[in-house]
């Protein structure tokens, strides 16, 4: 027990400043290369493929790789402890451009690669999407390498369409009609499913938010989450989860819960990720990998525009000493070869080339490649509010979603949730 | 102390550790408390008067009380989560006090198989708090989960136990209790071992019932025993974050269901990266652990005068 309460004392009461200070110290780094590069990178399917990969860049370079694995959460508060106290301990970092680019940008965590990549045509800079290269820029200045892209589309039950005698969903009404219809003929399945965390179904609604015609800010940076568009997609959302999701749905699933449900082969629809498509299609983690159909995200009253953006990239840690060792691995995972083979193994890269090259996509279910092909050209490049503390504008913004996922007034909840946007917005503006 | 001679035979430092040496022998353990608990609490505490946010290294201003102003006065999240955490603990240690005595007095007397259900019980208390959460997650799912699926199978409807708003507190305390009861029966079977039989024998010789011996004998004699229980307890209990996070995740769920003021604390820190208010609120919550564990003492000094 006594062992327990000191733990706890210096494991949450005091994290931060123990962090702080106990690394304050080796902040200071001097300026010699290793020949050992400290990779942190994320649990996800590109990780696995460059993990097998690295002995073959440790042979041609001569370096050798220390890597870090860790899950979306100990990576965040990894970085926010680490990177905090001005931690050498990283050179290269896998991050979420989204949610901690800015904040790393201003906190000055990531190194300027500007100058690194023009240096390499053959490895090539202009080869990468638009998009992702703004997401990973910040101030004019390039300071990450987009790895890994996504954008939503709609996951389906090509069995339970059939047996209702339905086509797939081309609008949202459409969808809405199909996912009433399949829940009343089958009321131990349910019609639709998405995520319903507050911060969790943020990025998944965005793709809503648009087709309806919104979005969370104008161009000036005002808050627009009480616009008449704004309102119709969180209730919409929330009605499709409220009205024909499961029965007794949870607010807090994020994605491995409603993956869950759908490959249970408990639901018809699902509107995820497409880069999550292998937990679908893969017969020893989905019950329904042979009945699952993808399709471009149904149309709204202003068409159909799903999210396209770069969910993970690799930035240099602006405090690391070994920082052209760094730049040398990121060059080597971020390579023409290595990026057409993490997307032939299912993530969905950055490079337009791989898109180009039929090889790229022939892995791929062919719906869901011409899905893929539909979201990249009507895509937006955001998939949350694009500010500094987007933990806290995602659960602001997240607010209506749940409200109206259990009923509430979710108009009501658009209003009082614009209130404290427009708020937090303006705090950050100082 | 040794003799005059001998002092002074010895010659400069080891001279002057011999004078010093309890604080000598002492100073490792000193120093260790200095560095792994009154630093990191000073540094909280001068966080706490910043505006320190963004990054720690960031230029910050000294704010004075501001931070404690905007706490103080924040109904939304801070008043809610300080009620969550007295409901978390007080309904948590009622029950496994009641329960852990319940259970001690049963394994006090020796019986056959008494060991195997001793292990049995002390089970829950050396899973990992994450672990038990993560299991109790599965336990309670609304849809795919034993729970209801027991409770369907006796006809009851499905209950949404950790996923509604109102259910899943108490899903989280049930699952406190679970876990740490043993704790208490541990604690408290220790004392009753070391209760001397005789007041209990001379009660029965004059006619007294179980009911009676236990409330106007055992309870009296065990009394500083249950106080030791529920203070160790009670601390822990207050400071519960792992099976709460484990369970409903970052800002205890999306209506703030199971958000204690230590999970508020991390999410101010971790989330919204606004170091002076988490600070703030952690020295406030230090303060109330520090209140509940000196009146808890006072009593026990009145109990054993």
């Amino acid at each position: 027990m006594k062992r327990r309460s000191v733990m706890k004392y210096a494991a949450v009461a005091a994290a931060l400043s123990m962090g702080l200070t106990a690394c304050g110290g080796s902040g200071s780094s001097d300026a010699k290369e290793s020949g050992v590069v400290r990779v942190t990178l994320a649990n996800h399917v590109w990780t696995e493929g460059i993990k097998a990969a690295i002995p073959e860049f440790e042979k041609s370079s001569g370096l050798k790789v220390e890597l870090t694995q860790l899950g979306e959460d100990q990576l965040s508060d990894q970085y926010n402890v680490k990177l905090n106290a001005g931690s050498d301990e990283i050179d290269v970092m896998m991050y979420r451009p989204l949610q901690e680019g800015k904040a790393f940008a201003k906190n000055g965590y990531l190194a300027d690669l500007t100058s690194k990549v023009s240096s390499d045509s053959g490895w090539d800079w202009k080869d990468y999407q638009e998009g992702p290269v703004k997401a990973t820029t910040a101030d004019g200045k390039v300071v990450g390498v987009p790895i890994i892209t996504e954008r939503e589309v709609l996951y389906y039950r090509k069995d339970l369409l059939k047996a209702a005698g339905l086509e797939v969903p081309k609008t949202m009404d459409e969808l809405e009609a199909a996912a009433k219809a399949i829940k009343a003929a089958n009321p131990d399945t349910a019609g639709f499913v998405a995520r319903t965390g507050k911060s969790a179904a943020v990025t998944q609604f965005s793709s809503f938010l648009y087709s309806f015609g919104g979005d969370f800010t104008d161009s000036s940076g005002k808050s627009t989450i009480n616009s008449d568009a704004a309102k119709k997609a969180y209730s919409f959302y929330g009605g499709l989860i409220k009205n024909y999701g499961p029965a007794n749905v949870s607010t807090d699933m994020s994605w491995p819960e409603a993956m869950a449900i759908f490959t249970q082969g408990k639901a018809a629809f699902y509107t995820e990720a497409d880069s999550l498509y292998k937990n679908a299609t893969d017969p020893a983690k989905s019950k329904v990998a042979d009945t699952v159909g993808f399709a471009a995200l149904p149309a709204g009253p202003a068409g159909s525009k799903p999210y396209n953006i770069p969910s993970w990239g690799l930035a240099v840690n602006q405090a690391s000493g070994n920082q052209d060792n760094a730049w040398k691995f990121i060059q080597w995972a971020t390579s023409k070869e290595r990026t057409l083979a993490a997307q032939k193994a299912g993530v969905p890269g950055p490079r337009a080339s791989v898109w180009a090259n039929s090889e790229g996509t022939s892995t791929y279910p062919k719906d869901l490649a011409e899905a893929i092909a539909v979201s990249a050209e009507n895509g937006i490049g955001h998939d949350r509010p694009e500010v500094v503390t987007v933990g806290k504008a995602r659960e602001i913004v997240g607010e209506p979603i749940v409200a109206s996922i259990t009923g509430a007034d979710a108009a009501a909840a658009a209003d009082s949730a614009h209130d404290a946007f427009q708020k937090f917005l303006d705090s950050e503006k100082k | 102390m040794p003799p005059a001679a001998a002092t002074n035979s010895l010659t400069g430092p080891t001279n002057w550790a011999n004078k010093h040496r309890k604080w000598l022998f002492a100073a490792p353990a000193m120093a260790f408390v200095g560095i792994l608990i009154i630093f990191p609490l000073a540094w909280t505490l001068y966080l706490s008067l910043t505006d320190s946010q963004g990054s720690v290294r960031a230029a910050t201003d000294f704010i004075g009380l501001e931070n404690y102003m905007t706490v103080l006065s924040d109904v939304e999240r801070f008043w809610p989560a300080v009620g969550r955490t007295l409901t978390f603990t007080g309904i948590a240690l009622v029950c496994e006090v009641v329960l852990g005595m319940g259970i001690a007095l049963l394994l006090w007397r020796p019986f056959r198989g008494e060991k195997w259900v001793r292990v049995a019980i002390l089970l829950p208390l050396v899973a990992t708090p994450v672990a038990v959460g993560m299991m109790w997650r599965l336990i309670f799912d609304p849809n795919i989960g034993f729970a209801n699926q027991l409770l369907g199978a006796v006809g009851i409807p499905a209950q949404p136990w950790l996923s509604g708003q109102d259910t899943a507190l108490g899903t989280t305390i049930f699952m406190d209790v679970w876990q740490w009861t043993p704790m208490v029966v541990l604690i408290l079977l220790a004392g009753l071992t070391s209760l001397s039989e005789e007041p209990d024998e001379a009660a029965r010789m004059d006619g007294a019932n179980a009911f009676q011996r236990f409330f106007f004998i055992t309870l009296p004699l065990m009394m500083p025993t249950v106080i030791v229980a529920i203070l160790l307890r009670g601390i822990d209990a207050l400071k519960t974050f792992d099976i709460l996070y484990a369970t409903k995740g970052k800002g205890g769920g999306s209506f703030h269901e199971v958000e204690t003021l230590n999970v508020y604390a991390y999410g101010l820190s971790f989330d919204y990266n606004q170091y002076g208010l988490s600070s703030a609120v952690l020295i406030l919550f230090f303060m109330i652990i520090i209140g509940s564990m000196w009146l808890l003492t006072m009593r026990k000094k009145a109990g054993s005068k």
